[in-house]
């Protein structure tokens, strides 16, 4: 790599001198954890379900260059740029969300999933990164006398985008968009006492899911309460940490994976920490802490204020399904399927983080009075 | 423009300040998150071997899954802790040789098939699945490393096919998969107290015993029978033929582990002329002196209604009973309407399931739209397919002063309340009882063979040809007979029915219900009530005459004797 000289000009050469080399870093590692967990998670999965034992991982490993090249491609367009595309998949996954509640395969009782030419694509998944760059291009725009408001638009957008998630259903993803949009406008200047009141009302849209969707209630119940209902998933969990130990069982030696359904997704965390033990998995939450913080550390250097509120955003949404991911898994959070950034298994969740951190590193670059130099 | 760079300036300097608690706040959370991790990977480990000794020092497993037992306490369904072999084969220093050692105590795997096992290149593998004790100490005297015991919960029926329609059975991961130990999963899994039925297995056996031996004279495909409480609507006995072994259950085959009892539905024939006879009397149509011409058979477009014994005359309501006439109760039910038909065995439960705690549970056939047709030969029990379950509980409110209850297999505490839905009248019930009892009592009653000397038993028979692919077969029958006893007070419902029974030389070629069915109801009830605690009388004092009194009103001076 250090074989590109400074002197570079080309596309590729500028853009290797412009990126963020310490958060891509944390990115490959990360995206190596995936492999090796991908390899080591999803041949019990796969057999279980009757599909050839490698399935999983082929994959994983088929759709990991299309997410590369999507880091690498998105990271390489300017800000102008950024936010025209963020519009253009937030509208798409916008029309492609409305169909999925049409037209969507059920699963599990849910409509999440769309077939597109044999692929099945979770649109959720781009709606989270292309809305959080649309909302922070609006709560940026100065309001003009006379016209609506940008911050108003955006609250319109952001309430469509939550409905047409808890249609679905799936609560988990419409909190994580709440949650994104909700500290965007925090950043943006929210005063302190709405910032209590969206609170509050986010509180009270949880207890209405809590009574008005029973799986929702299960969940929650289960969490408050161990002994009663299905805790066998979340106690195979934490069985799966305490065998690990500090050094883990090895890559392939454990258990789990074999009574665990969503091992390879949902609960990747745990075969993480049962076969490479407590260590690589305090590594993998570092390197995740790293990610976003490294990035808040750009963003507060930046000039301008649509940069920061992207990049806060972007990385909000990748740090809050980090946690909501381990935090399930360790018993902190009641279970809630959300996948670990490049660490689960989900092609969806795989090309839309590429995008997502493609973003981040796009508009975290150094630019000529951009800020934001070391 | 300066104001609003200012402004501007001011807005950026909030949000940095708010991104700096956004970082803290993540921080905090990551941080917590790693806090965990630590906590289960280091500190938690203690704790659990500790947990696990103290288990072992006490000994016990608790078995989880609750027991159930009959109405005596007797044990119908029970766990047994057993262990099972699993080896870690790269902890088997020498594979050949323990394979050796293995087959002598495991006689069912060969060396060379153990050998293979414990050279595979896995940490874990099974070898045996729930040992006998002896194979486990046999084992554990092996001294050979690497191999380890696994408790496991075992279910097991003691009584064995005997309860096995009722109890049902439990899959691999001992989950309730039918009867019982499916509808009460829940309940069972959480552990606990026994689950107590309302059967009686001293009951069950006898019925089982005698349904199983008058299948086997007639050559019937299969039967099933049923004893009810008629005051509570408990199931003492409930047996459907032929049955499995649950211990054993995957290798029963489908007809087997067919309930016939409460999920097969048939058309039963006259049995059902005692809900017509009740439904006539109840609204007031007609009354015990009334009748109706039998003379000559109905012709309703392509069909004719014939009378199996044959009067050919006018029958009084207690002959058409008696007879069993086909043309008499048919009339009875035109006189009455489809709809106050239709409504009537609706108020029975005829038209719905039974609520009884089976999953097993077949829905009623019955004719949509209700045509006129329907009414006359639903009279007589054809055109509607009910399951037996029915049949007992709508009985048991025939005799019992009108009330219907709920079929149930729980046992029923004494303290809690007898609740039931009037469905007739106290005097209807009263003739209904009399009309019953003239079937066995009276010479030219069709049920003469139910009879058990002291028990004093009513009933009706019900013979019907089975459809079979959309036709009537009149070879294939369905022959049941529904008893009742004492008659003076009735205490109990029997119902017994046999699947397609064949003519032998003792019946004089009959598979009809008076034949094969009767007989083993007065088996059942001369065994079974001494047990139930009914005390035998003497039938013809004059008390009990008193209350089965019934005059015939026939217009025939002297009844012919055939």
């Amino acid at each position: 790599m250090t074989s590109i000289p400074r002197t570079d000009t080309s596309i590729l050469g500028r853009w290797w001198w412009t990126v963020d080399h310490l958060t891509l870093g944390a990115l490959a590692a990360l995206i190596v954890f995936g492999v090796i967990l991908a390899m080591a998670a999803s041949p019990p999965v796969a057999v279980r379900i009757g599909l050839d034992e490698m399935y999983f991982v082929r994959r994983h490993l088929t759709l990991l260059p299309v997410a590369l090249a999507a880091i690498v491609v998105v990271s390489l367009m300017t800000p102008a740029q950024i936010k025209l595309f963020a519009l253009a998949v937030f509208a798409v996954s916008l029309v492609l969300l409305a169909t999925t509640l049409l037209v969507g395969n059920e699963v599990k009782g849910a409509r999440r999933w769309l077939n597109i030419a044999g692929f099945s694509l979770q649109v959720s998944e781009f709606v989270k990164p292309s809305f959080a760059v649309v909302a922070a291009w609006l709560f940026a725009k100065e309001a003009r006398k006379g016209s609506i408001p940008p911050a108003a638009i955006c609250l319109v957008l952001c309430g469509t985008v939550v409905l047409l998630l808890a249609a679905q259903p799936d609560i988990g993803q419409a909190v994580v968009v709440t949650s994104v949009w909700l500290a965007q406008f925090f950043l943006a200047g929210l005063s302190l006492w709405l910032v209590g009141g969206l609170l509050a009302l986010a509180v009270l849209a949880l207890t209405g899911a809590y009574f008005v969707l029973p799986h929702v209630a299960r969940r929650i119940n289960g969490f408050l309460d161990p002994s009663q209902g299905d805790s066998y998933q979340i106690s195979r969990s934490l069985e799966a940490f305490r065998n690990g130990g500090l050094f883990g069982r090895g890559p392939g030696e454990g258990q789990v994976k074999n009574s665990l359904p969503d091992a390879h997704a949902d609960f990747v965390f745990a075969v993480a920490g049962e076969e490479l033990g407590l260590i690589v998995t305090l590594v993998i939450v570092g390197l995740f802490g790293f990610v976003v913080l490294r990035g808040f550390t750009r963003a507060f250097l930046e000039q301008n204020l649509f940069l920061l509120l992207a990049v806060a955003g972007l990385l909000t949404q990748f740090g809050l399904q980090a946690l909501i991911n381990m935090g399930s898994t360790l018993q902190l959070l009641p279970t809630k399927g959300m996948t670990l950034p490049f660490i689960s298994y989900g092609g969806s969740s795989l090309l839309a983080m590429g995008m997502g951190t493609g973003m981040v590193l796009a508009l975290t670059r150094r630019r000529p009075g951009g800020g934001g130099h070391a | 423009m300066v104001a609003q760079d200012d402004e501007r300036q001011a807005t950026l300097e909030r949000a940095r300040t708010r991104l700096l608690i956004g970082g803290a706040v993540f921080t905090a959370c990551f941080l917590a998150v790693g806090l965990r991790l630590a906590d289960l990977g280091l500190l938690r480990q203690e704790q659990d071997v500790r947990a696990l000794q103290s288990r072992e020092v006490v000994g016990q497993i608790k078995t989880q899954r609750a027991d159930i037992v009959d109405r005596q306490g007797e044990l119908l369904a029970t766990n047994l802790v057993t262990a099972s072999l699993f080896a870690n084969p790269r902890r088997v220093p020498d594979p050949a040789a323990a394979a050796l050692k293995l087959a002598s105590v495991l006689p069912e795997f060969s060396a060379a098939e153990l050998t293979a096992k414990l050279s595979a290149d896995r940490a874990f593998v099974w070898l045996k699945r729930n040992l006998t004790p002896r194979q486990q100490f046999e084992i554990n005297r092996l001294g050979i490393p690497g191999l380890d015991f696994e408790r496991e919960e075992q279910r097991v029926y003691p009584h064995g096919a005997l309860t096995a329609h009722v109890v049902g059975f439990t899959g691999i991961d001992n989950e309730g998969l039918v009867g019982i130990e499916k509808s009460f999963d829940a309940t069972l899994a959480g552990g606990g107290e026994a689950l107590q039925l309302s059967l009686d297995l001293r009951v069950q056996y006898i019925l089982r015993k005698e349904l199983s031996e008058q299948i086997e004279r007639f050559s019937a495909i299969g039967g099933g029978g049923l004893v009810i409480d008629a005051d509570t609507g408990e199931i003492v006995a409930m047996v459907s033929l032929p049955d499995f072994d649950p211990n054993s259950a995957n290798e029963a085959d489908d007809d087997a582990r067919f309930n016939r009892i409460s999920l097969g539905v048939y058309e039963l024939g006259s049995v059902f002329k005692i809900f017509n006879h009740a439904m006539a009397l109840d609204s007031g149509i007609t009354s015990m002196k009334g009748g109706y011409d039998a003379s000559k058979p109905i012709r309703v477009a392509r069909f004719t209604i014939n009378d199996f014994h044959g009067e050919n005359r006018w029958l009084s309501v207690p002959e058409i009973f008696m007879y069993s006439s086909n043309v008499g109760s048919a009339k009875m039910a035109l006189h009455a309407g489809g709809e106050m038909q239709r409504d009537f065995l609706s108020d029975l439960g005829f038209l719905e399931r039974t609520s009884v705690e089976l999953p097993e549970q077949g829905k009623p056939i019955y004719p949509a739209p209700w045509r006129e047709i329907s009414t006359m030969t639903i009279s007589y029990g054809h055109g509607i397919a009910v399951s037996p379950m029915h049949l007992a509980s709508a009985t048991a409110a025939m005799v019992n002063g009108g009330l219907l209850h709920s079929p149930t297999l729980i046992k029923r505490s004494p303290s809690d309340p007898v609740l039931g839905k009037r469905v007739i009248s106290r005097d209807t019930s009263d003739s209904m009882r009399r009309l019953m009892r003239l079937v066995v009592e009276n010479e030219n009653g069709t049920g003469g063979n139910a009879a058990a000397p002291g028990y004093v038993v009513g009933g009706k028979t019900g013979t019907a040809e089975k459809q079979v692919d959309g036709r009537y077969k009149t070879k294939a029958l369905v022959s049941s007979f529904v008893g009742v006893f004492p008659s003076q007070a009735p205490r109990y419902v029997v119902v017994v029915m046999l699947d397609e029974p064949k003519g032998i030389k003792e019946s004089y070629g009959y598979a009809t219900a008076g034949w094969t069915a009767a007989p083993v109801v007065s088996r059942v009830i001369s065994q079974a009530a001494p047990l139930l605690g009914v005390a035998p009388v003497d039938e013809d004092a004059p008390e009990i005459q008193r209350a089965l009194a019934l005059s015939l009103y026939s217009r025939v001076r002297t009844v012919a004797a055939n």
